[in-house]
């Protein structure tokens, strides 16, 4: 038991090898890292039962690029570590949702994907944080929207127009995508994953690929990252365009709201000559991919591409040059550092707040040596538009570098290969950057092949109270903006 | 002249929906979009007066006389304007307090509506709109005090200086013609109170899904069928009153030409309100009120020039 136990993102790690505390031992150990100034990764339950079981956190040091992990002995009852350490609420309710493991102490015991009106809670209400007072006001909304979205509750405490807390009750898409996935047999699980955020279908594809590729051994050819990482900034351009537009459209500034629409719907089709669907699905494969580009096809998508990158430049620059777009970004649902750093934000959020995790630069998939990640200070929803135009603008720069490599490239058919066997007893871990943060992918395996705990952590579990926080002290009026500037996704939360 | 009059009364009631069509095409237009149709709010009031109507079990007597109101007081505020620059057969002295009030009280009764249904989204946009409403009010009557004082000056008589007849009936832009160019500031305020109380952007934004940031749209959440159709239609003819107060600022007395410049006039403020929405983000909600200061001083700006004089 090292006090300093270390290892690199890419290398799977047998079980045994892993430092075990008892009970009480296995929260100090996580608090003492957790106020070192490390991040928690996941915290995660070892066998598929309810309690006692044994827990497994894993934590980054994001400078060091260096990840630690341990397990703990079975175990049915400890200490919250949520009151010191927000960023442990969620997994600590998702724990004892799941497992049924009791957290003493933890100031927020609410279901993570129960939803308020599940039969579950049946006899009970489900306990909403109520605000009492003359003149202070209660307002639900959904889970029914009336835009095109995907379900979940917010309940607002407000005093006129001022909103004193938000409470987001989520868990109405709740699939039960991790148990399918140690159900599924090999060839089904990336279909599934694909699945997970229908918006992230490359992000959570290429976790998977990864992570199967690291238990398996496998390389990848150089020309299947190339045509992977095409994809995954294909699918990063064509969200930030779209989340562009959508925030131009809340401001109810019609035309970089109308232009967005269609240059994502020309982002889309690029994807679509890339992979044959609009949205990746089917490209990712283990050990390669399953679709290649000719030197034709190449030059037909930079010459798109250009296109895109004129129009999509010219429509932001059109929306950050009007003062009455900026005067409704400024300010509003502000996060501060300390904020993102306590919540443990990742992605776009967390770099609107000064914070610099990108998974690019902690844990690339390939050698990128001059990647930096886009920062802004203010937090606010200027701050993560202009992160997205940033990140937008590099990301063109990415898929063309992919683009003029591939048509350089005389090799041909990057296709699947096949590794060895997945030993047993192991723990790999994948973190890919997908357009929102961070996609974590962490599995356990088990005998015969098969996953013992398939952890799938969209980043959006991790944003999701950042939105709250983000509301707090602002205007009601202003939700849908700050909203849309998060563009947190649902199921990927639910699963 | 009563059937001029009621000829363009007529014209009024029936062009007035066609606003709303201009206002969509002109702001598709300049987004690079096809557009609804011009003629879509006919089509859609149509279509609403085939529909029944649901009403949630919640909802008082108040909910459904709401509309029918609203519709009335907007038809008789209407009919107290110097449409097409004809004197109204209704006129009398202080009946532009009469045409505020009316559509005051069909306001309050949408408020009473909102708030008949319980919800809470509508309940919120009711405040919002008292609100705006209440800070709007002021601007309109300190906009017509200029007018009447400039009437006064000119040498009218006390009867006639404190009607719609008159303040709007061609001998305002007979004044500016002759000089008193600070008069053209008053088409403005009348414009900026125009996207105040018809819910235009920078105001309010007519065409968002999003509850939460609605004023109007909001309160008539509930309201669906025949009598969605009449709230649909009272806006229209909102829009045309407000409208027909540029216009009466802006079209000096021609006789029966005048008619004709109205009615272009007031298509021309449907152009400009389709061009503001197309151009603009809509305001924080709190910055609203700013807004309507400037407004009113701009008001207040032509009371001191044309005093000065």
């Amino acid at each position: 038991m090292t006090e300093s136990f270390s290892f690199a993102w890419h290398t799977p790690l047998a079980l045994a090898d892993l430092p075990v505390y008892q009970g009480e031992n296995f929260t100090a150990e996580l608090a003492q890292k957790l106020s070192q100034g490390l991040r928690l990764i996941a915290l995660t339950a070892l066998e598929p039962h309810a309690a006692p079981t044994p827990l497994l956190a894993v934590l980054a040091a994001d400078q060091e690029k260096r990840l630690t992990a341990f397990v703990s002995k079975p175990l049915e009852r400890l200490p919250s570590l949520a009151l010191r350490f927000p960023q442990c609420q969620l997994f600590e309710r998702e724990l004892s949702e799941d497992y049924g493991l009791i957290f003493s102490d933890h100031p927020w015991p609410k279901p993570v994907r129960k939803t308020p009106d599940s039969g579950i809670q049946r006899g009970k209400r489900y306990p909403f944080f109520r605000t009492e007072g003359r003149q202070v006001h209660e307002v639900a909304v959904g889970p029914v929207h009336a835009g095109i979205i995907e379900p979940g509750h917010f309940r607002f405490q407000c005093f006129g127009e001022n909103v004193l807390h938000l409470e987001i009750a989520l868990g109405y898409q709740h699939r039960g995508c991790e148990k399918l996935l140690l159900k599924a047999k090999a060839h089904q699980r990336l279909p599934l994953l694909e699945c997970v955020a229908g918006d992230t279908s490359i992000g959570h594809a290429l976790a998977h690929a990864q992570l199967m590729e690291r238990l398996e051994d496998l390389t990848c050819s150089e020309r299947a990252w190339h045509l992977r990482t095409l994809a995954l900034e294909l699918e990063r351009l064509a969200n930030h365009i779209g989340d562009l537009g959508a925030i131009a459209g809340d401001t109810g500034f019609l035309p970089s709201s109308a232009w967005n629409g269609r240059i994502r719907g020309d982002v889309l089709t690029m994807t679509a000559m890339l992979t044959g669907n609009r949205f990746g699905r089917g490209h990712l494969a283990i050990g390669g991919v399953n679709n290649d580009l000719d030197a034709a096809l190449c030059a037909e998508l930079s010459e798109r591409l250009e296109k895109a990158r004129r129009d999509a430049l010219g429509s932001v620059k059109v929306m950050l040059k009007s003062e009455s777009v900026l005067e409704r970004l400024r300010g509003t649902g502000a996060l501060s550092l300390d904020q993102a750093k306590a919540l443990g934000l990742v992605g776009v959020c967390a770099r609107a707040c000064g914070l610099a995790r990108d998974a690019r630069l902690t844990s690339p998939l390939t050698p990128s040596p001059n990647f930096a990640p886009a920062l802004a200070q203010s937090g606010d929803v200027l701050a993560r538009v202009l992160v997205r135009e940033q990140e937008m603008r590099a990301s063109f720069a990415m898929v063309e570098d992919d683009l003029c490599a591939l048509e350089e490239d005389e090799s041909r058919e990057p296709g699947a290969e096949h590794g060895k066997e997945m030993p047993p007893h192991t723990l790999a871990l994948a973190q890919v950057e997908g357009f929102r943060g961070e996609i974590v992918h962490l599995a356990v395996t088990g005998e015969d092949q098969h996953f013992q705990v398939y952890k799938v952590i969209d980043p959006s579990f991790r944003n999701w109270p950042g939105l709250a926080l983000a509301l707090r002290d602002n205007q009601i009026s202003d939700f849908p903006l700050c909203n849309k500037s998060f563009n947190l996704s649902y199921c990927g939360h639910d699963l | 002249m009563i059937g001029i009059y009621l000829l363009n009364l007529l014209l009024a009631l029936l062009l007035a929906p066609l606003l709303l069509g201009i206002i969509n095409r002109v702001k598709a237009w300049i987004a690079g979009r096809h557009g609804k149709p011009l003629l879509q709010t006919y089509y859609d009031l149509a279509k609403l007066c085939q529909k029944s109507e649901v009403i949630s079990p919640t909802c008082g007597l108040f909910f459904r006389l709401a509309p029918a109101l609203q519709l009335t007081v907007a038809v008789a505020a209407l009919a107290l304007l110097p449409l097409g620059g004809q004197a109204s057969p209704l006129r009398f002295t202080g009946d532009f307090l009469l045409a505020a009030y009316l559509l005051g009280l069909g306001r309050f009764a949408l408020i009473l509506a909102a708030l008949d249904t319980g919800s809470s989204f509508e309940g919120m946009g009711a405040s919002r709109e008292a609100t705006f409403s209440a800070l709007a009010e002021p601007i309109f009557f300190l906009a017509i005090s200029v007018l009447t004082s400039l009437h006064l000056d000119l040498g009218q008589t006390q009867d006639q200086a404190f009607s719609l007849s008159l303040l709007f009936g061609g001998q305002s832009a007979g004044a500016w013609l002759s000089g008193k160019y600070e008069l053209l500031l008053l088409p403005v305020v009348f414009f900026l109170l125009l996207l105040v109380e018809n819910c235009r952007i920078p105001v309010d934004d007519p065409t968002t899904h999003l509850e939460l940031t609605m004023i109007h749209e909001v309160m008539i959440l509930d309201h669906s069928g025949p009598n969605l159709a009449l709230i649909l239609y009272a806006q229209a003819l909102k829009l045309w009153f407000f409208a027909s107060l540029v216009a009466g600022l802006l079209v000096p007395d021609l006789g029966l030409a005048s008619s004709l410049l109205w009615i272009a006039v007031i298509f021309l403020v449907a152009c400009a309100i389709g061009l503001v929405e197309a151009s603009m983000a809509r305001l924080p909600l709190k910055r609203v009120t700013t807004f309507l200061g400037g407004a009113g001083a701009m008001a207040a700006l032509v009371l001191i020039f044309s005093q000065m004089r």
